[in-house]
């Protein structure tokens, strides 16, 4: 029903557009703005959804965390700020919810101050509620912010301890029983770096996977994915971009494990309005390109 | 009876300053959003609020979790006790970062500014340093080894090709597609970045070619970016019907 009565406001709305459009009257930037906001306003109040499924690029990375063994160290980074959070925390808490479901030892970082804090909603929404059992030091922990970029890299690849002498509260690792056989990000099994600027993805792989022959997931925000897709898929084991990606690992994370069948998929959610909002877009170039052909033709027409 | 009172009180205290930081939330968002129209003082406020606060949001979080962390537990025994750090014993060498931050500072004394000039020349140097082996090894020698690929990858004869024919990415003829994209685009996207030569005849055509395989990279780069506005759109548009207006 609610895609029925979008289809008819939206459809509407373009075919006044087209008609206005080939009556020659300029279309003001203003009006393509009010109608995508229009299209992802009627979206997300009727919550329009469409079906997702993995494509290999997002199947690599489900695969690797699924086939690693339970108990592996699996370091989760936040990269971002609030600004690409929409895109890349829904990426984060299903990596975080995978790998705990799959019994595995997390290690945060952020080499963005920004991401320590949203690392702390993850911690708060996801870990807490989902996941009680999961015991701070044994089952995760939290490494937090150092300033640096890819400086903390260069160095936590050889000695953490170096650049960390504690956790984010300050407590000593020497007393986190997950840190005891941990020297250097070379003792882990796999390195997942959740972002879209710099540092973030592409300074995982430079500085830590390539160096450390660790293997090196990404969860990129869509603006930088295409940089990130080169690198795939020999420095990079699999890639997440935009809320695409999000969503397709959101929906292999519900096929595989059934517990987690009535969770919050955000990025699922976020498509309805996100494929909406290109089928206008789509509207508006084709638009544009009739309109323009038109008067072309007149101008011929008319000498 | 007067503990409970005073819950609810707290409880009370906690909804309003709750719902008066949604609404400057929403107030700031819809200030955003205003720029669409055209430049106005909300933008403004709002853009000039952001940038205050996350340049101050970064300069605590440097503060705390590297002067605090590292330094400061490497420092005299008192320090370390009135920040609350487990003290490390003392190491002269932390003074030199300290210095030479302290140092980049002066560029907010004008008469005193050049001096700045001194760790920032060590800034660059040493990420410049740091960075070349790095992006040579994995950017440069890496990816050109990326890019040696097999056209016909793991060939296991005619007869399993046909009878493993799908479109789907896993599938043999799909794994041979991608490699042979991969291969005529490097190609031909380097001729059209060969000018020694004038491009015509079958190079003329390769370099065209060339051309679309550029514009097919910069439409998918488009086609991202435009995902990646209209998610935050969706996410700032969720929070006000959720979280704001509770309509959802």
């Amino acid at each position: 029903m609610g895609f029925v009565i979008s289809a008819i406001v939206i459809g509407g709305g373009l075919l006044w557009i087209l008609i206005r459009s080939l009556q020659g009257k300029d279309v003001d930037r203003r009006v393509v703005f009010t109608f995508i906001g229009i299209t992802v306003c009627l979206a997300v109040l009727f919550q329009l959804k469409f079906g997702e499924s993995a494509t290999p690029i997002v199947k690599a990375a489900f695969d690797k965390i699924e086939q690693l063994p339970a108990g592996s160290k699996i370091v989760i980074s936040y990269d971002f700020d609030p600004a690409m959070a929409p895109e890349v925390h829904p990426m984060a808490n299903a990596f975080v919810r995978h790998a705990l479901a799959k019994k595995h030892k997390i290690y945060f970082f952020s080499l963005w101050a920004t991401g320590q804090s949203l690392l702390e909603v993850t911690v708060q929404d996801i870990l807490k509620k989902e996941f009680p059992d999961a015991r701070y030091g044994i089952d995760y922990c939290n490494m937090g912010y150092k300033a640096g970029n890819e400086g903390v890299l260069n160095v936590v690849i050889t000695d953490i301890r170096k650049m960390y002498p504690g956790d984010v509260n300050g407590t000593p690792l020497d007393s986190l029983p997950m840190m005891a056989d941990v020297k250097s990000l070379k003792d882990m099994d796999l390195l997942i770096s959740i972002g879209g600027g710099k540092p973030g993805v592409k300074e995982w792989v430079l500085f830590a996977g390539d160096r450390g022959g660790i293997p090196t997931a990404g969860g990129a925000a869509a603006v930088s994915t295409p940089l990130l897709y080169p690198y795939y898929p020999r420095q990079l084991v699999g890639l997440l971009g935009g809320t695409k990606g999000a969503a397709e690992y959101e929906s292999e994370l519900i096929k595989r494990y059934p517990q987690f069948a009535n969770i919050d998929t955000p990025a699922l959610q976020m498509m309805g309005p996100q494929t909406m909002a290109h089928v206008v877009i789509v509207a508006f170039i084709i638009i544009g390109n009739v309109s323009y052909f038109r008067s072309r033709r007149k101008k011929v027409t008319n000498g | 009876m007067l503990k409970s009172q005073s819950g609810l009180a707290a409880a009370e205290d906690h909804a309003v300053r709750d719902a008066f930081l949604l609404t400057l939330a929403a107030f700031l968002t819809l200030s955003i959003y205003s720029f669409l129209y055209g430049d106005n003082p909300f933008y403004r406020f709002a853009e000039h609020l952001f940038v205050g606060i996350s340049a101050a949001y970064w300069m605590c979080q440097g503060f705390w979790s590297t002067i605090v962390g590292n330094f400061i537990p490497r420092t005299l025994p008192s320090f370390a006790e009135y920040f609350q750090v487990p003290y490390k014993g003392f190491s002269w060498h932390y003074l030199i970062p300290v210095a030479l931050g302290i140092i980049l500072l002066m560029r907010l004394v004008p008469k005193l500014s050049w001096i700045s000039r001194w760790p920032l020349a060590f800034i660059i140097g040493t990420t410049a340093g740091l960075n070349l082996p790095r992006y040579l090894q994995s950017d440069f020698i890496q990816q050109m080894n990326n890019t040696f690929i097999s056209i016909l990858p793991d060939w296991q004869g005619i007869g399993p090709f046909f009878s493993t024919l799908s479109l789907s990415a896993e599938g043999q003829l799909a794994m041979i597609a991608t490699n042979l994209v991969i291969f005529v685009g490097v190609i031909c996207g380097l001729i059209y970045f060969f000018f020694s030569k004038e491009h015509k005849g079958a190079f003329g055509v390769a370099s065209r070619i060339g051309i679309w395989v550029l514009m097919v990279t910069f439409g998918a780069s488009f086609g991202y970016t435009v995902m990646g506005r209209i998610s935050l759109l969706v996410g700032r548009i969720t929070f006000l019907f959720h979280d704001w207006l509770n309509i959802l």
